[in-house]
């Protein structure tokens, strides 16, 4: 393959405009604002730093966020492969309608979202009070910002999967039954390693909007603290009190976390790429 | 319902973006906090035939509303506001802090700048069927209590502070069993919303808890919108509640809007304005106001939060700062 150096071999003009474009449009609406962030918790010295992060408060708000957003993102990885498979396999009426709901949690404003999940699973909404007579209580504890969670996340990993499941051959599954492969062998050996990647993108997507939520949560969650407080609730909670390093180093965090996460998914992804490939 | 609470939301969203929009000629921009949104809305019609009679100029005043600290850390990040009409004098010391206001602002205006007080009461469901008079009804069994967090919430630090005053008041009361009283109350607790008007919402319109803790005014107005669902209950002690307001000097100074902002501010002590403000539910502080409307106020006896706590700055530190009592209360609860 030759690497195209000079502009002579393009068939579009404009690549030194929109490259000029991209890299500004990048650092000014992604790279600076996100780096003061590290700057300014840097600047709010250490010992602010250790405070902060050795708040029990702020701890707990952390396990929260963590563990219902990981529980959200794993829910969403079972139930968003099934959503995509039914609705790329399967021919059904209102196909069109249900496929373009999966995007309903994206175009609503999540505040929307959470007062309308908060209502219905409420103690007198329509399935807050059947599953109350069950005993169980949605609203307003940690359950409640699972769900909210799981709302926000599955058009997330149902849209990075249905164009993988689109891609995928009949024929080569037809070929693999032909050949006498039982079919959990078929789901197994040719339709999950191809799925993989996109699966594992999609559960890291989930997950990570899932960290960093606001919006739908704050309306279902109840807010007690130590027990539904997320972390991004901290930050505001603390910006109230007018206490700028604290909620900086609590944004700090949840900014290193994406990081981490969205690296590890990465390097996941490009292992799963060449194993397949090799 | 939750429809009708869903476009109130978004439409006070669009509103405070329509108001954060740049200042055009002599508008004068009142950033104040959640409840007094019907009150201003008022004041400033009659403060604009008032100010046209006595100076010849048409102001607009524009409003804000939120829940005070974030309106108060709006006007320390920029936001243009003439004047602050804020829940809790500590809001708008904490203004001053930052250099906008000068720092004597409490003493500028009568009354402890508050031209009107309020208090907090209870709202309980239609005929009130958990039978609450007053404070120790609150922790009866089963009973649910609908009140902000106090850390974001002005009007919940009033609540807090109310209930704690009480329990120190009573006979053989102290501070340890005044911290029991209200850690008993916040178990009660279901959701701590942001702040009083959200509270509002999660009580009379989706129907959570037995009795809510709130604003007098909020409580009236709450009433006046759901005529059969809610009932007022006015304790026997309670506090007094004076949310003050102040003239913003470096934006009024910048902005050449000094001669409108103070006239505003002191129109608000005037029997028209006061007139309005015990129409809306607040407290009037002119004598004749108050007696004219005397049958409309609850008789609450009231304690002020100088008298029982020091004064604001030393409630924050005590109660609501990091580490403060609200957070001791909680502490223990993650343990469980």
């Amino acid at each position: 393959m030759t690497r195209h150096s000079s502009n002579r071999r393009r068939v579009l003009p404009g690549f030194k405009v929109t490259l000029t474009f991209t890299i500004a449009g990048l650092v000014l609406v992604v790279l600076v604002p996100l780096a003061t962030i590290p700057a300014r918790a840097i600047s709010a010295g250490p010992h602010a730093l250790l405070l902060a992060m050795t708040d029990s408060r702020v701890i707990s708000s952390f396990r929260v966020t963590l563990t219902t957003a990981f529980a959200a993102a794993c829910v969403n990885a079972v139930a968003g492969p099934l959503v995509a498979w039914v609705l790329v396999r399967y021919r059904f009426p209102g196909r069109r309608v249900f496929d373009a709901l999966i995007d309903l949690p994206f175009a609503l404003p999540t505040a929307v979202a959470g007062i309308t999940l908060a209502g219905l699973y409420g103690p007198n909404g329509w399935l807050g009070r059947p599953l109350a007579a069950l005993g169980i209580t949605v609203a307003f504890t940690p359950l409640g910002i699972v769900v909210a969670l799981i709302f926000i996340g599955l058009p997330l990993v149902v849209r990075t999967l249905q164009p993988v499941i689109e891609d995928l051959d009949v024929e080569i599954e037809e070929a693999a039954t032909s050949l006498g492969a039982p079919r959990t062998a078929v789901v197994r050996r040719v339709i999950l390693p191809c799925l993989y990647p996109a699966w594992l993108t999609g559960f890291s997507l989930a997950f990570a909007r899932a960290i960093g939520e606001y919006g739908s949560v704050v309306f279902i969650a109840g807010n007690i603290p130590m027990v539904s407080e997320i972390a991004p609730l901290m930050i505001v909670t603390k910006l109230q009190q007018y206490d700028y390093a604290g909620a900086t180093v609590v944004a700090f965090v949840l900014m290193a976390m994406s990081f981490v996460l969205l690296l590890t998914i990465n390097a996941l992804q490009g292992w799963s790429a060449r194993r397949l490939a090799g | 319902m939750f429809l009708r609470s869903a476009a109130r939301f978004l439409t006070s969203v669009a509103f405070a973006l329509l108001v954060a929009a740049p200042a055009h000629g002599q508008a004068l921009l009142n950033v104040s906090y959640d409840p007094t949104r019907e009150l201003y809305q008022d004041v400033n019609a009659a403060f604009a035939k008032y100010w046209q009679k006595k100076s010849g100029q048409t102001p607009s005043v524009r409003q804000s509303h939120g829940g005070s600290g974030a309106q108060a850390r709006a006007v320390i990040d920029g936001l243009d506001a003439d004047v602050v009409t804020l829940a809790l004098a500590y809001d708008i010391d904490a203004i001053a802090q930052s250099g906008l206001i000068r720092t004597d602002w409490q003493k500028r205006l009568p009354q402890n700048s508050s031209p009107y007080t309020s208090t907090i009461v209870f709202l309980v469901r239609k005929g009130n069927p958990k039978g609450i008079r007053d404070w120790p009804d609150l922790l009866k069994p089963g009973v649910q209590i609908i009140t902000p967090n106090p850390k974001t919430s002005g009007g919940a630090r009033w609540n807090y502070l109310a209930a704690w005053g009480y329990a120190q008041k009573q006979p053989g009361g102290n501070e340890t069993k005044a911290r029991a009283f209200v850690g008993e109350l916040l178990k009660r607790v279901p959701v701590l919303d942001s702040g009083a008007r959200g509270a509002t919402t999660t009580f009379v319109e989706r129907g959570i808890g037995d009795v809510l803790l709130t604003w007098e005014n909020e409580a009236y107005l709450a009433l006046d919108e759901t005529k059969d669902k809610v009932e007022i209950v006015a304790p026997s002690v309670s506090i007094l509640a004076e949310p003050p307001v102040a003239v913003v000097d470096k934006v009024v100074d910048r902005k050449g809007t000094r001669a409108a902002a103070e006239a505003y501010l002191q129109f608000l002590y005037t029997p028209e304005a006061q007139d309005i403000a015990a129409r809306r539910h607040y407290r009037p502080r002119d004598q004749a106001v108050a007696a004219r409307y005397a049958s409309s106020f609850a008789k609450v006896k009231l304690f002020t939060i100088d008298e029982v706590f020091g004064g604001w700055q030393a409630a924050q530190k005590s109660h609501f700062a990091d580490g403060g009592s609200f957070d001791q209360i909680f502490k223990p609860i993650g343990r469980r």
